[in-house]
């Protein structure tokens, strides 16, 4: 092999900057996904991971339409700000949406409202049957390997059986670039582009791509109330309670999630640059801030996405 | 690992990544130099921390247990071993770091090749009390197998003997000559104690005779080789992008990622297998057009003449084009359970091309911990790496591992469940400068 010397550092003409590496190896997964199955989805919650895959897929496979539809699984409990960007953008892209909805299985009594009213974990039975149902073989995900210890063990290509369980000790080595999405029927893959992505990667990114996100990620005045030390939004879904009290803060959200479980934190970032100034001095990752899921038990996350969840 | 205030005081956009694995065995402190590394260039955030000081005192620790950053899974906490390759993140103003954790136990040969494959470094610790073991001698060999451009020997626990230099001294030389010999490119050792924090992210205030930089400095330091813009250009064509649309009627595009080299508007091409020739009449760069791109970009190529082009083709300069084969001569690294033998019928995966192929001969099986050769196996079990001979069923444009890690490496995958089998490296096993050391009296045929 030639020496590495040889090519020369960061000044070298053919060096690309990190986020165009990253953009340039997410559009790859895209591409591969794309060319070996018949029948991928790319889940879209309106939040910014989702925001920036979409964008990806679009300059991926542009100036063609993007081929495949998006899915999101709606809790019932989604801000209507987010909803709102969700089908302008499906509109302004002439997209196609599947939506899977958690109010309509706890409706027909398939689903339970669990005592603590969270209802992130109810996701995971409509997203599982919704796959089955439309039988996606790939489905993209957000998931960022920086995000938990659980999703840092993650393949970018994650096989799912047919109950779209995940076997961390049975996963496939993935080698060089070479994704193996080969599967039974029944089976699906489970793909994140975004895997290697971390969240200054994705704020950064989303600056220099000017992409439009919904409001709730800048700083507004919004009524919230304290819940197990984080601010949750008042309203239908089921807050406050008693001896909770409302209150008028200016806050942003980092995540995008369930009203039950996602809190806002208190910031007067109304600007990108200043919501990223923000992120880069905290002390806290956006997980341990913003969403009480993950706070239930030490392995959180590995139970969830062993039965399914993303 | 998310990140802190320090990045914003470099320029953002100019920063490189590097990707390195990290190779040691059980007890030579890997987890704490991982968990040192993430701590002390504050890749750890407060909520972090407050978990793994948590777990720790649950467990009757009197110390934060930094290795709890980095074991994820509920068996790995459970059993205090790290199961499978972890990825993590971390940044300084210079540079942002992708590490492959990958652990020191049982399974070391898939796990290290797993880090290794994207890695353009490998740090392979050792204790200094116990020197150059067979172990380390097994992380240098793979990583000269899949040759990880350079390699940082960190010679942990120099407290533990009284940061003596003639012990680092002698530990460096043994394994500069060993490694060189099987053709790495470039060996740094660097005398560390990860648990006391000695060269790692800070400079030793107990080794004045060591004049060298700290692990993380390299880190940040080493050049990320762009030699990829200096080889023949290769393009696996991945998608045909045609919109048939009454804005782009006519639009017929091949998208993909340089995996070497650099192309042009302009310039002779020739597509493999067919072996028809055009020119690249246009290059669309994610949204802009351009008269020029390099690896790894991702674009989309446009030729001058409506050839067949479709997945799995390739387009190369029609004066650097590689010769097609149907007879495959590689080093792999056998990952599945279930053994490698010879008649198996397999799929070969190269590139953006997936082929029937058939296993014809496993000539010898390697031993890592003395680099011997082992003639005529009849079959690889998990974790052995040995030599084979496949015939595939359509011509690949193979290149040999050595000239380019895209285009010279394959998997084998089982037809029945989809399993990926093993690793290949085509081509020669190791970069022949001189001859292995340890290689036995029947010398090499590799």
């Amino acid at each position: 092999m030639t020496p590495a010397t040889a090519g020369g550092g960061a000044d070298s003409p053919y060096a690309l900057s990190h986020l165009d590496a990253l953009e340039s190896e997410a559009v790859h997964i895209f591409r591969e996904v794309a060319g070996e199955f018949e029948r991928p989805v790319l889940l879209f919650s309106g939040g910014k991971d989702s925001i920036v895959m979409l964008h990806l897929a679009l300059k991926a496979f542009a100036p063609a339409p993007v081929p495949f539809a998006l899915l999101h699984v709606d809790t019932g409990h989604n801000f209507p700000e987010v909803l709102a960007y969700r089908d302008r953008t499906v509109a302004r892209h002439r997209l196609r949406l599947h939506v899977a909805s958690v109010q309509e299985y706890i409706d027909a009594g398939k689903l339970r409202e669990r005592p603590d009213g969270t209802r992130n974990p109810l996701q995971t039975v409509p997203l599982t049957e919704a796959i089955q149902q439309h039988r996606f073989d790939a489905v993209f995900g957000g998931g960022r390997r920086d995000e938990e210890k659980a999703r840092a063990k993650e393949r970018v290509f994650s096989l799912r059986d047919e109950f779209s369980q995940w076997d961390p000790r049975r996963q496939r080595p993935e080698l060089w670039q070479l994704y193996n999405g080969r599967h039974a029927p029944g089976e699906h893959v489970r793909v994140f582009p975004l895997s290697n992505w971390t969240e200054l990667d994705v704020w950064q990114y989303i600056e220099r791509e000017r992409i439009e996100l919904p409001e709730i990620y800048f700083a507004h005045e919004r009524e919230v109330f304290r819940r197990n030390g984080m601010w949750l939004t008042a309203g239908d879904w089921g807050g406050p309670k008693e001896g909770e009290t409302v209150e008028k803060r200016l806050v942003r959200y980092r995540t995008v999630g369930d009203m039950s479980c996602t809190g806002a934190v208190d910031s007067d970032a109304t600007t990108l640059q200043a919501v990223i100034a923000e992120i880069a001095a905290s002390r806290l990752t956006e997980r341990g801030a913003t969403r009480a899921d993950d706070k239930l038990s030490e392995a959180a996350m590995e139970d969830r996405k062993r039965e399914g969840y993303f | 690992m998310t990140s802190t205030t320090e990045h914003l005081s470099g320029p953002l956009s100019a920063t490189t990544l590097l990707r390195f694995a990290t190779a040691g065995s059980v007890d030579d402190g890997k987890s704490t130099l991982v968990g040192r590394l993430l701590h002390d260039s504050k890749s750890v955030l407060a909520d972090q921390l407050e978990a793994v000081e948590h777990a720790s005192r649950s467990r009757g620790q009197q110390a934060p247990d930094l290795a709890l950053l980095t074991d994820g899974l509920r068996a790995e906490r459970e059993q205090g071993i790290t199961i499978d390759v972890a990825y993590r993140y971390f940044a300084t103003p210079r540079r942002r770091f992708i590490l492959a954790d990958t652990p020191g136990h049982v399974q070391y040969t898939r796990n290290m090749v797993t880090g290794a494959s994207t890695a353009e470094l490998a740090v392979v610790l050792v204790d200094a009390r116990n020197g150059v073991v067979e172990q380390t001698r097994r992380h240098a060999a793979v990583a000269a197998l899949l040759r990880v451009p350079h390699v940082v020997l960190a010679v942990n626990k120099m407290d533990l003997v009284d940061y003596a230099e003639p012990v680092f001294a002698a530990i460096a030389e043994e394994f500069t000559a060993y490694a060189s010999a099987l053709g790495v490119p470039e060996i740094t050792a660097i005398p560390i104690s990860a648990l006391a924090g000695d060269n790692v992210v800070e400079p030793s205030a107990h080794m004045d005779w060591y004049g060298g930089p700290t692990v993380l400095e390299h880190l940040e330091t080493v050049p990320v080789s762009h030699d990829l813009a200096a080889c023949p250009a290769r393009f696996p064509v991945q998608y045909v992008i045609r919109p048939q649309t009454a804005e782009h009627p006519d639009y017929r595009g091949y998208a993909g990622q340089i995996a070497s080299g650099v192309l042009r508007v302009g310039e002779p091409v020739t597509v493999l297998p067919s072996g028809r020739t055009s020119t690249i009449a246009g290059i669309d760069a994610l949204g802009r057009s351009v008269d020029v791109a390099w690896a790894p970009q991702s674009v989309t190529l446009r030729l001058a003449d409506d050839l067949d082009v479709s997945r799995g083709d390739l387009i190369a300069p029609a004066a650097a084009a590689p010769a097609t084969t149907q007879d495959v001569e590689a080093t792999v690294c056998h990952v599945a359970d279930e053994p490698l033998t010879v008649g198996r019928r397999v799929l070969l995966k190269h590139t953006t091309r997936t082929v029937k192929a058939i296993v014809k001969e496993i000539p010898s099986r390697l031993t890592l911990d003395d680099l011997s050769q082992h003639p005529e196996p009849g079959q690889l079990v998990a974790n052995d790496i040995g030599r084979v001979r496949v015939r595939t069923a359509e011509p690949l444009a193979l290149d040999a591992y050595a000239d380019s890690r895209r285009t010279g490496s394959f998997l084998l995958i089982d037809p029945a469940d989809g399993t990926t089998l093993a690793a290949g490296m085509a081509g020669e096993a190791f970069a022949a400068t001189t001859t292995a050391p340890a290689a036995d009296d029947e010398g090499w045929d590799f």
